[in-house]
């Protein structure tokens, strides 16, 4: 039998990229195909051909055998291919209903819409597929992964055959993720095929049906999840041997660094963000705060960084108040911020990499004498930091924005590591990050700790904050819920935390179960 | 989820980001001919359709073209010829003329014969200041709308010192007055640019509005309190102090003076005071992202602040500059817009000081060609109007420029509009 979806040959370029260069892709009815690449390998590009919305300069799409032509979305849904995307494209203030049926509205005698009639649809493809949803829930009432549901009903609504899932678990708690690969194993069990796009590896051992793994716009390998593991799996994505287990030294916790008392952030609207929380972050240890997005860290890190007023509390930096201190004084007691949002707050994209890797530090000698910029320092500086951080730029003098998304944060980390700090407070050091960046990062942080700096590590990637920190706090609706150190904690036990609820099991893991849980 | 606080954008903003091109990077490998191809070919597409223009409205044209169409192109055809003539001769002088005049050796004659030339430099001095302005504001984030207020402001202030204080000497009277000019600028910039720090009022807005009260309040005190005896209630101030005077280097007709050369020396100062100095990193740091300029500990208040005044300063001199230089007293009649083709100035000169003089230089030398153009060819001066807003047009729309010219698309980071400043910054 033919398979459900093939391309052959799609090559696509880009000006001075070949984003996509000859490949063959086959997917077969009623499997998941798992697409691995770093970010930039061609896999967006792939898929937006496929969803019509690039052409291929080469090759050709077949389903069930017969050569199509897709040029738009609405081609690609009415070929029976249905994206759910990163990010949502839902209404908040519709329905459920509304937000499915909108672009295909069932209608009634005289153009009114027939609310009801979707809805019963939309409740009989719930329940055939275990996709528990009310159709009358306002999405903005609805958790993300009840949200993303929605996303899903919405292509089974237009009767898709092919789902294409784009980095689908990024928004989710491990919780979530879990149902949504029920949600994925029940409909390929009804016959639906689903491509399943990510650079987790972890995932990917867990769903699929098949890999394929893509490298700079060619397809490099084809596995299956039996026969691969996660280190070679790595391996085959970026294209060498990837150390994935950071190696910690042993480290005695030294003096607290930063101290943080009964602190309270209220933001703009006056609503408690970070609700009477009190943390110790000691010398050469990394304190993890792990939490699904939009619990408070964001406003947790704005304070103890000074970007932000506190409502009330005290915050301590090596022995000095800076519960008022502006950004500036914190920097110069010898913290750094790594922000989390680099292209927002971290970087000023059109100024040359050099200028970017003094942004917190150019006012004082030797960059400047007086108020005279001393180019040529900064520019030497520049150098040993692209050579000492590897960063990928053409010249110290190209704009930061031209870099990728890895290199931009390079850039970052060159910066706020390289100057002599007791406290570093990364917010989401890898988001969005490939493999490769990600170790490279993760061994820089680790070896601050080693130099005996405080690290304060906040990630909504558990696999990170397991990964790194010494202890884990786990943060839920400004909250802290729990502080508990990171030996033989299972993760199922954290992500429970992380969603609000009180865990009735034991947090410990025998040593068995523990190995299943990081894989 | 938490995704959801996007930033917060306004009009301006949007605008900002629009027009100011990702600087620096672009100077150092793109080829001299590269960077100038555009603006070169905006001109000459500019000076196309004003050429059409001229041949539209001209009735003698339209006359010819009722007898027969060949003779309709020729007659076209020469009063294109004599108007563009005329335009070039009035901006920069009549060659032959020139150079019969550097052969006699007569410094009279020579001053003469170059004496268009010299008035363009004349006529571009107030777009430089005023250019500047805009300039600074734009890399710094602001967008100052009232550039021609505070220039009224500034010379309303010089002219008040300048006639009213006597018996002082040049060396002294002379700065002082200028001076005077530079600071009733910034005060009238502060005053939009503390509402803009401290209660987020836009900048937009209040310039413009600043720009109202700027004209009518000139107005009142040129008939008033300023007026010059026997003015008749004209608003008209009295003559400056000699002492109070810049320098003019001939004897009249020739106007040429000092400002030209302060308005170069102010330029070079604004460029290392942006690209070579920490204050002016600050500034472009909060003007081009100020989250990451509060990420690293700046104070965007002190940043808008400054640049205002700054900003303001420029304007106030360009008014200044031309009571003390050229007009010698205050009329209503002061300035021809300069504060407003001074965003155009900006934009041509993509925000940088060494852009800012040349796009002056070109404005400049139009201007005062036109005037000989008017003269020679009974062409109204609002032809070098249109022929500058297209001119800008096709500089602000380089797409347009290269579908006409069939040029290459730029890489992304090519997609600048000038060269930028000195020394490969």
């Amino acid at each position: 039998m033919a398979p459900i979806l093939e391309l052959r040959g799609i090559t696509k370029q880009f000006p001075g990229v070949l984003a996509n260069d000859h490949i063959d892709l086959a997917l077969h009815k009623g499997e998941i195909l798992a697409l691995l690449g770093e970010n930039g390998a061609g896999k967006s590009t792939l898929m937006n051909i496929l969803y019509g919305l690039y052409q291929p300069d080469e090759g050709e799409i077949l389903i069930n055998g017969e050569t199509v032509k897709i040029n738009s979305p609405t081609d690609a849904i009415n070929q029976g291919i249905g994206m759910v995307h990163q990010h949502f494209m839902l209404i908040p203030v519709f329905t459920v209903t509304e937000n499915v049926m909108l672009g295909d509205e069932s209608v009634k005698a005289g153009g009114f819409l027939d609310r009801p009639k979707a809805a019963q649809r939309i409740q009989e493809i719930s329940s055939s597929y275990k996709l528990e949803v009310n159709p009358n829930d306002y999405v903005r009432d609805l958790p993300v992964g009840v949200q993303q549901r929605v996303e899903i009903i919405k292509l089974l609504y237009r009767n898709a055959e092919i789902l294409i899932f784009d980095e689908p678990t990024a928004v989710l708690t491990p919780q979530e993720a879990d149902e949504l690969f029920n949600i994925m194993r029940s409909l390929v069990a009804q016959g639906k095929s689903i491509i399943f796009i990510t650079h987790k590896l972890r995932e990917v051992l867990a769903i699929a049906n098949r890999v394929v793994v893509i490298r700079r716009g060619k397809v490099v390998g084809e596995t299956t999840p039996e026969a691969a593991d996660k280190n070679s799996l790595a391996a085959m994505m970026v294209g060498r041997e990837v150390n994935l287990v950071v190696k910690k030294k042993e480290t005695t916790p030294g003096d607290v660094v930063c101290s943080i008392q009964d602190l309270v952030v209220a933001d703009k609207f006056g609503n408690v963000v970070v609700d009477d929380i009190s943390l110790d972050i000691r010398a050469g240890e990394i304190l993890g705060v792990a939490g699904v997005q939009g619990n408070g860290q964001t406003e947790l890190v704005e304070a103890i960084t000074g970007l932000t007023k506190i409502a009330s509390g005290k915050i301590t930096l090596l022995g000095q108040d800076i519960s008022k201190a502006t950004p500036r004084q914190i920097t110069e007691l010898g913290s750094a911020h790594v922000p989390e949002d680099r292209q927002a707050d971290g970087l000023v994209l059109p100024f040359p990499v050099a200028e970017n890797l003094v942004l917190c530090s150019y006012h004082l000698p030797p960059f400047s004498k007086g108020v005279i910029l001393q180019y040529d320092t900064i520019l030497k500086n520049a150098e040993k930091l692209i050579q000492d951080f590897d960063i990928r730029t053409p010249s110290p003098l190209t704009s930061v924005g031209s870099l990728s998304g890895g290199n931009q944060q390079k850039v970052i980390i060159a910066r706020e590591l390289s100057r002599p700090i007791q406290f570093l407070v990364a917010s989401q050091p890898t988001r969005g990050l490939d493999v490769g960046s990600i170790e490279y990062i993760h061994k820089r942080i680790e070896q601050k700790r080693e130099e005996g700096c405080a690290v304060l590590l906040v990630s909504p990637e558990l696999d990170e904050i397991m990964e790194l920190s010494d202890r884990i706090a786990v943060m839920y609706r400004g909250k802290i819920s729990a502080v508990v150190p990171n030996k033989g904690i299972s993760k199922k036990y954290i992500g429970l935390l992380m969603a609000g609820v009180v865990p009735e099991e034991p947090m410990q893991v025998s040593e068995e179960t523990e190995i299943e849980a990081t894989l | 989820m938490s995704e959801a606080q996007t930033e917060k954008k306004d009009l301006g903003q949007a605008i900002l980001k629009e027009i100011i091109p990702p600087p620096e990077e672009e100077a150092h490998k793109k080829s001299f001919w590269k960077s100038i191809s555009i603006p070169a070919l905006a001109i000459l597409t500019g000076l196309l359709i004003g050429a059409l223009m001229i041949a539209a409205t001209s009735s003698t044209v339209w006359a010819a073209f009722g007898e027969s169409i060949w003779r309709g192109f020729g007659t076209a055809f020469k009063e294109i010829g004599t108007a563009y003539q005329a335009l070039f001769t009035g901006a920069l002088g009549d060659p032959v003329r020139i150079v019969r005049a550097l052969g006699s050796g007569d410094a009279k004659e020579i001053r003469s014969a170059l004496n268009p030339f010299l008035e363009s430099l004349v006529q571009s001095t107030p777009y430089i200041f005023t250019g500047l302005a805009v300039a600074v504001g734009f890399r710094s984030g602001l967008f100052n709308i009232g550039v021609e207020g505070q220039l009224f402001i500034g010379a309303a202030a010089a002219t008040y010192v300048g006639y009213s204080i006597t018996g002082l000497p040049a060396f002294i009277h002379m700065p002082l007055a200028l001076l005077a000019g530079a600071l009733g600028g910034a005060f009238w910039a502060f005053i939009p640019g503390y509402l803009k720090a401290k209660t987020g009022g836009h900048e937009v807005i209040n310039t413009i509005m600043m720009n109202w009260i700027a004209f009518r309040l000139t107005e009142w005190l040129l008939s008033g309190p300023m007026s010059r005896p026997g003015s008749g209630g004209m608003p008209l101030s009295p003559l400056i102090q000699k002492s109070a005077e810049i320098p003019q280097f001939f004897q009249a007709p020739i106007r040429f003076h000092l400002g030209f050369i302060i308005a170069l020396a102010v330029a070079w100062l604004i460029h290392w005071l942006l690209f070579k100095t920490t204050w002016g990193l600050n500034l472009r740091t909060v003007g081009t992202n100020p989250r990451a300029a509060k990420y690293a500990g700046l104070s965007t208040t002190k940043s808008i602040i400054t640049a205002m005044l700054i900003s303001g300063a420029l304007a106030g001199t360009a008014g200044a500059v031309q009571i003390l230089a050229v007009n010698r007293s205050m009329a209503l009649g002061l300035s021809s817009g300069y504060g407003f083709d001074s965003i155009a100035l900006a934009l041509i000169g993509n925000n940088t000081p060494l852009g800012v003089i040349l796009a002056s230089l070109l404005f400049g030398t139009l201007r005062n060609g036109a005037t000989r153009m008017m003269v020679v060819s009974a062409i109204p001066i609002d032809i070098v109007d249109v022929i500058q807003a297209i001119i800008l047009m096709f500089v602000a729309a380089p797409a347009i420029i290269r579908a006409i010219y069939h040029l290459k698309k730029p890489k992304k980071e090519e997609t600048t509009i000038f060269v930028s400043g000195w020394g490969g910054k």
